[in-house]
């Protein structure tokens, strides 16, 4: 199977503090890689690398084969301008822990913002898809509704409509269920298990171990910047190599 | 506040409970009502003292109320007003976004207009652009006193010290949206230019449009400190009347009731367009 998202020796650092300290990752095209640890571990600003909302200090990241947020010129990485980077955001999706919908927009508006504006796609024509999406992801009837009249769980749920509505190459999703009310956090996943089985590549950072066990087909384990272990959840999960694994498994299963 | 309470108290119902537990008796607010009824007496005093006194020459101010010269005069109020808001927060919303800017030039730029502009009074600064010609006698070889007239001075000096302000205004509107909001238009590739027009401005009118309402007014007030340099305002169109006729305070209430007019019409207009921006949140107050 190919690689969707190659990231090979990524370093971060936001002052003196070193956040990624030398990720490896690869992420194969149709598959789920569930990413756990505890906070500060760098997990979340690993995610943010791949759409190059962060900006890495040392390494590379791919995606689909494509070079994030520079071009290689002779032994150089050079920074791409801005609206080449743009352009290839809309080829990854991103769900934000806080959903960030706009809140001015209504449901409808904030899919079909970047479809109509980015992508130049006719409103009617991304007024339709973006309907398809709601009703994918069970709110067909919130489409004229505004943000502050929705749930937490409705509010992730058209925030991943949104995401989708570019059609990524591959999804990423930022803790999409930490913000929720426990009630609300069953809903959320089911939309991703159901991405899941049609293949959608993903990457998501998340502290639900249950959706990790059964959702993913890598689990990674990241602490103190690196990654301590990764493997299949049966591996990760129930048999894991490293005491740190263990210790940090005791404490949230 | 009080209005409200009173009338509530005035509703409270004197249905026993049926399940025979004890009735609720709101506190008796004597205070309230005594308040209340001597701020009455107080104003109607106040009213009628204004009302049956002939100085007023209410006779007069209606005379001039539509006069020509009167209404000449809030035309250019009203035209000196909307150049002054336009040209000052576009200038505003220029110093704010250099404020912003991750160009430490742009940024010490824009502090230093801020910082200079809302240091000089406004009325020392007119004074100083009427008197520029002792500076510079001669702008691009024409006579300075020429290019620049009365009018001219007024609104370059209004604009000048209207953008300072317009600056805050605007910056603190965009520090108001969340920086999750950009981050989001970026992940979803949206250009600067959008980002900036289609979601930070939007959300960012909501913080802006009340202090705005204020500068508008305040604006459509303070243009009357350009009669010092004989422009033919409202203000300065009723002086000219009352030097001819010395009917001082009725030509005074035709400027005062034109202001009060006029205030009061762009407060309705501040009530929509903050309606407007409102959408989307449940909460508008």
């Amino acid at each position: 199977m190919s690689v969707m998202v190659d990231i090979r020796s990524v370093h971060k650092s936001f002052g003196p503090l070193q956040v990624l300290k030398g990720i490896d990752l690869a992420v194969r095209t149709g598959e789920v890689t569930v990413i756990l640890g505890p906070s500060g571990s760098g997990k979340s600003t690993l995610l943010r690398t791949v759409n190059h909302l962060e900006k890495v200090d040392r390494g590379t990241i791919s995606v689909d084969g494509e070079l994030i947020g520079y071009r290689r010129s002779g032994d150089r990485l050079r920074e791409l301008p801005e609206r080449e980077v743009l352009r290839q955001r809309t080829r990854i999706g991103f769900v934000f822990q806080n959903f960030h919908l706009f809140p001015h927009l209504t449901v409808l508006e904030n899919i079909t913002e970047a479809p109509v504006s980015v992508l130049g796609r006719p409103r009617r024509a991304a007024a339709e898809a973006a309907r398809r999406l709601l009703e994918r992801v069970g709110l067909a009837d919130k489409a004229g509704a505004y943000p502050g009249q929705l749930s937490g769980g409705q509010r992730q749920r058209v925030a991943i409509a949104r995401a989708l509505a570019l059609e990524p190459r591959v999804l990423l999703f930022d803790e999409p269920t930490s913000a929720l009310d426990p009630e609300l956090v069953g809903e959320v996943l089911d939309v991703i298990r159901d991405l899941a089985r049609q293949g959608t590549t993903m990457i998501v950072v998340t502290h639900e171990i249950g959706f990790a066990r059964e959702v993913a087909d890598t689990v990674v384990f990241m602490d103190d910047g690196r990654i301590v272990e990764q493997g299949p959840p049966g591996d990760v999960l129930d048999r894991p190599q490293h005491e740190r694994t263990r210790a940090f498994l005791s404490k949230v299963l | 506040m009080s209005s409200d309470t009173l009338a509530q108290h005035a509703a409270v119902p004197e249905t026993p409970d049926k399940a025979g537990t004890p009735r609720i008796v709101p506190q008796r607010r004597f205070g309230q009502w005594t308040a209340a009824a001597a701020v009455l007496l107080l104003l109607a005093l106040a009213a009628n003292s204004v009302l049956r006194n002939d100085a007023f020459q209410w006779g007069v101010v209606a005379d001039y109320f539509t006069s020509t010269a009167v209404l000449r005069g809030l035309w250019l109020t009203l035209w000196l007003t909307a150049v002054v808001m336009v040209l000052g927060f576009a200038l505003g919303t220029l110093l704010a976004a250099f404020r912003l800017s991750a160009n430490p030039v742009l940024r010490a730029v824009s502090w230093g207009y801020v910082w200079l502009f809302r240091s000089i009074p406004i009325l020392v600064q007119l004074l100083l652009w009427f008197n520029i010609g002792a500076l510079y006698p001669q702008i691009f070889g024409v006579k300075t006193v020429d290019l620049l007239g009365p009018v001219t001075v007024a609104i370059i000096g209004l604009t000048l010290h209207e953008a300072a302000y317009a600056a805050e205004v605007v910056r603190g509107g965009i520090l108001s949206v969340d920086r999750g909001q950009i981050e989001a238009a970026q992940a979803l590739g949206l250009s600067r230019r959008r980002r900036w027009w289609r979601i930070v401005l939007p959300q960012a009118m909501r913080s802006i449009v009340p202090p705005a309402g204020n500068m508008l007014i305040g604006t459509l007030k303070g243009t009357s400190i350009v009669s010092v340099i004989a422009v033919q305002d409202l203000l300065y169109s009723v002086q000219l009347v009352y030097h001819r006729t010395y009917q001082v305070i009725p030509l005074l209430m035709v400027a005062t009731v034109w202001y009060t007019v006029v205030t009061s019409l762009l407060g309705v207009g501040q009530y929509y367009v903050e309606k407007h921006y409102a959408r989307g949140t449940e909460r508008t107050r």
